[in-house]
């Protein structure tokens, strides 16, 4: 089935490009924090009071957890699943009691120096206990009760991050709905019609819900008047209308009612209908300065001002893209996402040639979830999807994120190695 | 594998499509939009002006007279300041505890990223002390600047001041200059404010987020440096320029020295003056009210703002410009009966002495008014011409000699002085048919002219060079290469040939040096001055005492004009002061007996404290003499002066 030359290690054959495209983050990670917290009075590299020296013990230990992980059997890691996912559960509610409240949200536990952050961590354990869970039905059909189950098993832990309350974190696990959708639980038509649902969403809130609605009915009175003479179509088009009426109308409400005042902001932020560089814009507008900033050939390695005189906040967790795009330019941003991409099509490949089903699904989910962060981390930074907290997926700065990451990344090339074997 | 294997082409299909509209985002924003790295630049880049030193000025000799003296500013960052010793700083900086609050509290409020002033202007001494603690205090910084600084304290309204530009400075200047910088507002200052101010240099830091300085932008590529401003030479005298303003304190007037060969101004006195240092430092603003309601009006820059009726140095004028035009020449006489009389015999313009028939050399030494009387009268009345156009020449040969118009000198502010036309009298009296005897007293330099100090001291540098003048002025060297302004080396002509000199200059030699002459008492042993006493007619009080002179007679080195205000004739004031000065500048040393000399020196000719009349609307009384009928006066003030001026002598 593959070309790829194979090594007999850790038990199987080691998918050593995925595990390159892997580490070539972890590196590309380490010199842009390093750039992003570099103080010229204080040139030492290594130095573990600093970011970048904490940041290479966490892709050192990633090391050995990885290995550790490829060593360990792959049949460990379904059968723990329960036990890791009761695990995550329990963490999240510990860290809403005991947690330490870093800007705004109380998501991290703190242990000795380092803090953990049990969100990073639920979506691993959220991953394997789906696929464990979808794997096990997936000799029957597609039916509503197991998806209605499967995406408790995704709403449990999104409620606790929810209450955190961490927004970003939430969201990524909702990334999950292609795994729904490549086992057959949710159709093709049903996507679309969220993607449409998403797309009226910011349409609502991008203008005037009445003109959205309008809108909508000069489009539908077009349909009407084509498919005059098939009444089916027609009632379908009303109800449809009727259904986005609402929908717009409820998100507007939900909008002001419901979304707190910083997120409301930082969507109209996005949206344009704020223009505030100097209070709520000052992130993204600083950000995308870094980033256009870097032109062509980007300013060179420790030469990014916004970067060096903490223009941009976050640098090394959240807005590490924008060091990036500042110093290494749009070539440097299409090698990341280059990496990037070429990442998730090669886990779905893996994911397709998966002999079982939990090894698939689960793949699927890895891929989901790197996807989510690649996508909304380095879109928020380039002003197209709010602001919101995610990192970067082993490029931010942090332990937790690279080590749940790496963890997640590198069960699935476990089964990978080993799906040869017998199951 | 399973049935919805093919679904797997439909999620990479997203991956691909979200990260090409990533990367289509990034292309825009990094190779499109431009603004982004501007907007960069402007985030790091702070332009400082780095501020030139003031051109400094010099003496003819070299001297200093204005030069730029250091102060130091010290500034605190409040954020950076930490763990310092606040009463060593209190006592090195000489303030308090609560001083030391209070700064900080108003540093803070202010900025505590940015630096801000926390004491200004420590003079150099305490600087130094500071300046070896300041390592200790975090968050402090010392900024030098410079302030103008007048070692001598002379010459104030030459050297005029600086000021902070205001809002009209800075749109004219079409944003040249910026709030907070000095402009040259008076005197040299403001005349040669372009070559003093020199060129701003502009410095590229980068700042941080906090706007905290992080060193410079590309190794400095992009700096320019501050160019110094243009130093000047003066052609002041210092030494001269001293011994002037000490002779004329308290009293009111001008001394105005000028080098016939070049037109350099060797000593330029308005007095009273004052400290030119008053305009520098804390207490300017202050000082700037005080000048400014002084009753003695000491910003009033007088050799070129007041204008006085020349009086006898006009004879002198009269005398050449008679000549010229083949009216008179050094045989003609006339007769001088003690006055001379006009309108028919009706009136008289009475005369000191009664000479019977008087020459022309002998009219200018004993400064007879009936000789000049017939020679206006000639001039005006006996030229085979319509009046108005026989006076226009004579005007215009008057002007000539720097008469009735502004001699262009290097300072603001200079006024041409009065030298009616004949529409003037043509338009008082009604019609055309006025004669010299409407306004003889011209012919004496009395009446509707007003010459400043400095036009007089020209005249005696017109007829010591006997006949051209180079224009008066002050600056004699512009920068390293002391260029002189073309305009100032161009030799202007007064029209006269220089054969008519002779006789006037004799005269003028005579009144000095020959016994009973009006300057015999100040004439200088081996020096043959020529010289004239004057008398300037004042409607509001003591007649201004004038003395005018140059020396030596052949090749002469300086031509002078004093003029003390309120002081009567004047041989008494005006002629010592003019004739220690010449010595002065000739000789180095002072003959004149001591016993006028500390008269002179103690002297206070200021008029008494009295209720200031903001508005002088007394009119003078009608004269002993009638003169022509007017009509009603409908002209500037001035003219009532004029009506004093008819019977005196001199």
């Amino acid at each position: 089935m593959t070309n790829h030359p194979r090594h007999r290690l850790f038990g199987g054959d080691v998918d050593w490009f995925t595990v390159l495209l892997w580490f070539s983050l972890c590196i590309i990670g380490w010199f842009n924090i390093h750039a992003a917290v570099f103080d010229p009075e204080y040139p030492s590299l290594f130095n573990l009071n600093t970011n970048y020296g904490k940041q290479s013990i966490y892709i050192f230990s990633a090391m050995i957890l990885a290995i550790t992980i490829l060593i360990v059997d792959a049949k460990f890691y379904s059968s723990i699943s329960p036990i890791l996912y009761a695990i995550t559960i329990l963490l999240l509610i510990t860290v809403l009691i005991v947690g330490r409240n870093v800007g705004g949200n109380q998501a991290w536990i703190p242990i000795g120096s380092f803090r953990l952050q049990p969100s990073e961590f639920a979506k691993l354990a959220t991953c394997l206990l789906l696929a464990r869970y979808l794997s096990a039905q997936s000799t029957k059909s597609p039916n509503l009760k197991n998806l209605f189950l499967g995406a408790i098993i995704i709403f449990l832990p999104v409620i606790l991050v929810l209450m955190q309350p961490d927004t970003g974190s939430a969201l990524a696990f909702f990334a999950l709905v292609f795994v729904f959708y490549r086992e057959g639980y949710i159709s093709g038509a049903w996507m679309l019609f969220g993607a449409l649902a998403i797309l009226l969403f910011v349409l609502a809130l991008a203008f005037n819900p009445w003109i959205v609605v309008l809108t909508l009915a000069a489009i539908c009175g077009l349909a009407i008047y084509y498919f005059r003479k098939k009444i089916k179509i027609i009632i379908n088009v009303v109800i449809l209308f009727a259904l986005s009426t609402i929908y717009v109308f409820s998100v507007e409400f939900a909008y002001k009612n419901v979304l707190q005042s910083h997120q409301r902001n930082r969507i109209d932020v996005i949206l344009g209908k704020i223009d505030d560089p100097r209070g709520e814009g000052y992130n993204l507008n600083q950000s995308m300065i870094a980033i256009g900033s870097g032109q062509f050939w980007g300013k060179g390695y420790l030469q990014g001002t916004q970067t060096k005189y903490n223009f941009v906040p976050e640098q090394s967790t959240d807005f590490i893209f924008c060091t990036i795009g500042e110093e290494w330019g749009f070539v440097g941003c299409m090698v990341v996402i280059g990496i990037y991409l070429t990442l998730l099509l090669r886990i779905i490949n893996i994911a397709e040639r998966q002999r079982t089903a939990f090894a698939r699904i689960y793949a699927y989910g890895v891929a989901c979830i790197l996807f989510f962060h690649f996508a909304i981390n380095i879109g928020m930074t380039i002003g197209i999807v709010p602001i919101i907290g995610i990192p970067l997926p082993f490029i931010s700065y942090g332990g937790s994120s690279l080590w749940s990451f790496t963890i997640l990344l590198f069960i699935m090339i476990k089964f990978d190695s080993n799906r040869k074997g017998i199951v | 594998m399973n049935s919805f294997f093919e679904r797997k082409y439909i999620i990479q299909g997203v991956f691909i499509a979200v990260a090409i509209v990533i990367a289509a985002r990034l292309f825009y924003l990094q190779l499109i939009d431009e603004s982004y790295l501007l907007s960069a630049n402007n985030n790091v880049l702070r332009k400082m002006v780095i501020y030139p030193a003031r051109g400094v000025i010099l003496d003819r000799n070299g001297q200093v007279l204005v030069q730029n003296e250091p102060v130091y500013d010290l500034l605190v960052t409040p954020r950076e300041v930490k763990d310092i010793d606040t009463a060593l700083l209190c006592e090195l900086v000489g303030i308090d505890k609560a001083g030391f609050d209070r700064r900080m509290a108003t540093a803070r409020s202010y900025s505590p990223y940015k630096a801000s002033q926390f004491e200004k202007q420590i003079p150099s001494t305490a600087y130094a002390k500071l300046q070896e603690h300041l390592y200790k205090f975090r968050g402090f910084y010392v900024q030098n600047r410079t302030v103008r600084s007048y070692p001598d304290s002379i010459a104030a309204q030459f050297l005029g001041y600086i000021q902070e530009v205001n809002d009209r400075d800075i749109e004219r200047s079409k944003g040249f200059y910026r709030p907070g910088d000095y402009i040259g507002a008076s005197g040299v200052e403001s005349a040669y404010e372009e070559l003093l101010r020199g060129q701003r240099g502009v410095k590229n830091v980068m700042v941080d987020a906090f706007n905290r300085p992080q060193g410079v932008f590309a190794d400095g590529k992009y700096d320019t440096l501050a160019v110094a401003g243009d130093g000047l030479v003066s052609s002041l005298d210092k030494d001269l320029q001293i011994l002037a303003e000490k002779l004329m304190r308290n009293k009111i007037g001008s001394v105005v020295a000028i080098e016939p060969s070049t037109g350099e101004i060797l000593t330029f006195v308005s007095s009273p003056s004052y400290d030119p240092n008053m305009m520098v430092g804390r207490e300017r603003g202050n000082n700037y009210m005080k000048l400014l309601y002084d009753p003695h009006k000491p910003m009033f820059i007088r050799p070129i703002q007041a204008q006085y009726p020349p009086g006898s140095v006009f004879k002198v004028v009269s005398a050449l410009t008679a000549q010229q035009a083949g009216l008179i020449d050094q045989h003609t006489v006339f007769n001088c009966p003690g006055g001379y009389r006009y309108g028919g015999g009706r009136a008289i313009m009475r005369c000191t002495h009664v000479d019977g028939p008087i020459p022309l050399i002998t009219a200018i030494q004993r400064s007879c008014n009936t000789y000049f009387g017939y020679t206006y009268a000639r001039m005006i009345d006996h030229r085979g011409m319509p009046t108005s156009e026989a006076y226009t020449l004579w005007r215009e040969a008057s002007m000539k000699f720097g008469i009735g118009h502004a001699l262009g000198i290097d300072l603001p502010g200079e006024k041409s002085g009065l030298l009616p036309t004949s529409d003037f009298y043509t338009k008082r009296y009604g019609n055309a048919k006025w004669g010299s005897g409407y306004n003889i007293s011209l012919s004496i330099g009395q009446g509707e002219m007003g010459i400043t100090p400095l036009q007089m001291a020209n005249i005696m540098a017109i007829v010591a060079n006997r006949g051209f003048y180079y224009r008066p002025h002050l600056i004699k060297g512009i920068g390293e290469k002391k260029i002189v302004k073309p305009e100032f080396t161009e030799k202007i002509s007064a029209g006269v040939d220089e054969k008519y000199y002779e006789p006037v200059v004799e005269g003028l030699s005579r009144a000095v040096n020959v016994p009973g002459g009006t300057g015999y008492a100040v004439r200088i042993a081996d020096i043959e001055m020529c010289g004239k006493t004057g008398t300037a007619q004042n409607p509001h009080g003591a007649d201004h005492a004038v003395f005018f002179a140059f020396a030596p007679r052949e090749n002469p080195k300086i031509a002078i004009a004093v003029v003390v205000e309120n002081a009567g004739y004047g041989g008494v004031w005006a002629g010592p002061i003019a004739s220690m000065l010449v010595e002065q500048y000739l000789k180095d040393t002072i003959t004149l007996p001591k016993y006028i000399q500390d008269r002179i020196h103690n002297a206070d000719l200021l008029p008494k404290p009295k209720v200031e009349k903001p508005k002088e609307t007394v009119r003078t009384a009608p004269q002993r003499d009638p003169m022509p009928p007017r009509k009603p006066d409908e002209d500037v003030q001035f003219i009532h002066h004029s009506l004093v001026a008819i019977n005196r002598y001199d």
